[in-house]
């Protein structure tokens, strides 16, 4: 049911606070735990300091600390906080285990978005 | 956000301390707040949708850049760094090229809700650390973050973001930073998101209003701490040489006068002042109906002092300068030389293009480009509005001249030189002079008449004069005032030829007189010779007869002496 492949990500913190340790912590247990073990995705994270690539951030168009970027596979979609709610973050980032394909988990992420965002907006 | 901390009157000079403050180079706006925007710290700009927020802003950075070497960093929220480029180019503004000299750094901030999922604790810090990285890279002193307020339709928690702009503000006065923060009008309130409580140093309110289908830009300082600053709502203009706050003096009376004579170039109006002419900086007024002769007035006047090397801007609300060129020639006036050799400038614009306080604005700055000598206003009762403004427009529009000593010509196209609907906004109070122009219909035909009802500080001449128009330019003829009333046109001349033939009957009577009198006292004067005559006819023989007397006498003497020798003897 799996599809395996590379899942490229890129956390962005904020300097060494507790926080950004925490934040790098828990996508760490992420990546090695669900999205390798039930997903069978092979996890590629960098972690960037906003102090020290702040060009990067900009290109990126990160405005919050932390934020998770999935760049690949398209589309890209980012998560800002601090990431200690694993589910929240799976199904956020269009990688939530129960979905058959990220990619169809996107669309259906998708629909739900506008959904919501119909809803949100009244 | 009604705080009046920082109420104060727009005249009253900084002396204290000043606060050091940061030029915006947008003219005007410095007069407004003595100096600029603080220095070091942000300042909010408000105003609804198309306003001209961002335009301000861009202005302020651009400025910054290029005429007081702080170099810049506009971080927008809303347009790209492409849109921002082309939208201030048509302004005269070259964007890119400031960006490629690293003098203004543009980062485009995008922040789409569907983009951000938020799970958990966050902060902005990458915002402030692009806006450091940006800030060190080109080492900039202003900032404009426009809207900020676009980063609450992107995050959905409100406590975090009102924590993150306090922070955000702080640091801003940490790093020294002049900032521009722009926001968005919202209901009941400054801005949506209520920005105004954490920017409080100063605030800038813009306004775009609608009044009789009529649009006119304001700017208002609401507050400014530290610093004095005009408190009225300055109209304000977006054209193509960029933004110009436009404060318009308040109407004081303490401007110097002028001794100065300026000739009018009509020769027969010369004669008629005491002077020879009007004073210089004073305002003239003229009124009189349509084809009364009053924009051929003005042209002449504006050809006299062109002719004498003075600078004439002309603001015209019914004609074209073209068309004014072409009619001042039939009375002989060439002022399309003066418009080619740059001493003359025609400045038209039908009424309604703007409302009276743009009017206004506009005109001052243009005299404050053009530097004129003499302007004329034709014709002055064109500018339509409401009148209690009309006639705050018109005051200081005359004191707006006065000050600058600029001399004035006013064109009315009512007869009693009042404007509005009722009438009873009295312009000629306020003109130092008067002309008024009258169609005097008579037997069946018109003539134009001149009167000069007033002339502030000179003898002026209170009789009316015919005033004639032909190839050979503006001339005045002395008007026939007698018995029978003021005679102009025809039957002026009809009179006048009256009077001469009654004239010349009278010097040939005279004549006639004359030479009875001379006959008469010809023959006075024969008979006098006559009597004269018998005069000296009579005093002849008185002599002979004395003679003779003497002779007898004599003989008788001689012959009593012979005849005592005789007798002794």
């Amino acid at each position: 049911m799996s599809v395996p492949g590379r899942l490229r990500l890129r956390l962005y913190v904020a300097g060494p606070s507790p926080r950004s340790t925490r934040t790098i912590e828990s996508v760490r247990r992420l990546c090695e735990g669900r999205l390798a073990g039930a997903c069978g995705w092979e996890c590629d994270l960098e972690i960037v300091d906003l102090y020290q690539q702040p060009g990067l951030a900009a290109q990126d168009g990160v405005v919050a600390a932390p934020t998770l970027l999935r760049l690949s596979p398209l589309p890209a979609r980012r998560v800002a906080g601090d990431l200690t709610d694993a589910h929240r973050v799976l199904v956020t980032l269009g990688l939530d285990p129960a979905e058959a394909s990220p990619f169809q988990a996107a669309r259906q992420q998708q629909q739900q978005d506008t959904g919501i965002g119909g809803a949100d907006g009244v | 956000m009604n705080e009046p901390a920082a109420e104060s009157g727009p005249t009253l000079p900084d002396s204290a301390p000043a606060l050091p403050k940061a030029a915006t180079g947008i003219e005007g706006f410095d007069a407004v707040t003595f100096g600029g925007l603080p220095a070091g710290r942000p300042s909010l700009v408000c105003g609804a949708a198309g306003c001209g927020k961002t335009l301000f802003a861009t202005t302020f950075l651009v400025n910054g850049a290029t005429r007081y070497g702080e170099p810049g960093v506009f971080m927008s929220f809303e347009e790209r760094a492409e849109d921002l480029v082309a939208n201030v180019a048509s302004l005269g503004y070259d964007l890119g090229g400031l960006i490629a000299q690293g003098k203004i750094a543009v980062d485009h901030v995008r922040v789409e809700r569907s983009e951000i999922e938020e799970t958990g604790d966050y902060d902005l810090e990458g915002l402030f650390i692009r806006l450091g990285f940006a800030v060190d890279a080109i080492g900039a002193k202003r900032i404009v973050l426009d809207t900020i307020e676009t980063l609450f339709s992107g995050f959905s928690d409100e406590a975090v973001l009102r924590a993150e702009l306090r922070r955000l503000f702080g640091w801003i006065k940490e790093r020294g930073l002049t900032a521009i923060i722009t926001g968005e009008r919202g209901a009941g309130q400054l801005t949506r998101q209520g920005l105004e409580e954490y920017v409080s140093d100063c605030v800038v309110l813009l306004d775009n209003r609608v009044e009789d289908q009529i649009t006119t830009r304001r700017l208002r300082v609401v507050k400014y701490r530290g610093s004095a600053h005009g408190t009225n709502e300055y109209p304000f203009l977006i054209d193509a040489e960029g933004i110009s706050v436009l404060p318009v003096t308040s109407a004081e009376l303490d401007y110097p006068v002028s001794d100065g004579v300026l000739a009018t170039g009509i020769a027969g109006l010369d004669a008629m002042l005491g002077a020879g002419g009007f004073y210089r900086g004073s305002g003239i007024l003229i009124s009189g109906e349509a084809g009364t002769g009053k924009t051929m007035v003005c042209a002449s006047l504006v050809d006299a002092a062109c002719a004498r090397g003075e600078r004439c801007l002309a603001f015209v609300f019914e004609e074209s300068g073209a068309q004014i060129v072409r009619n001042a020639r039939s009375v002989g006036l060439d002022l399309g030389r003066h418009v080619e050799s740059g001493l003359l400038r025609y400045e038209a614009a039908r009424p309604s293009l703007y409302g009276l306080e743009m009017h206004l604005a506009r005109m001052q700055r243009d005299i404050d480009r053009f530097r004129p000598d003499l302007v004329v206003v034709d014709p002055l009762s064109a500018l339509r509005g409401p009148d209690a403004e009309l006639q705050a427009t018109v005051l200081r529009m005359a004191d707006l001249l006065k000050s600058r000593g600029i001399t004035a010509v006013f064109t009315s196209l009512r007869e009693d030189g009042s404007l509005g609907r009722d009438g009873d906004i009295g312009v000629s109070s306020l003109m130092d002079a008067w002309i008024k122009l009258l169609n005097v219909e008579a037997n069946g035909e018109r003539s134009r008449t001149l009167y000069l009802i007033k002339a502030r500080g000179m003898s002026h001449s209170n009789q009316v004069r015919e005033f004639a128009m032909s190839r050979e330019g503006l001339q005045l003829v002395d008007a026939y005032i007698g018995p029978a009333g003021v005679l102009t046109g025809t039957a002026r001349a009809v009179q006048e030829a009256e009077e001469a033939a009654a004239a010349l009957r009278r010097a040939q009577e005279n004549r006639r007189r004359q030479r009875e009198a001379e006959r008469r006292r010809r023959s006075l004067e024969r008979q006098i010779d006559e009597l004269r005559a018998d005069l000296d006819a009579l005093a002849g023989e008185e002599a002979i007869l004395l003679d003779e007397d003497e002779r007898r006498e004599a003989a008788l003497e001689s012959e009593r002496d012979a005849r005592a020798v005789r007798r002794g003897g």
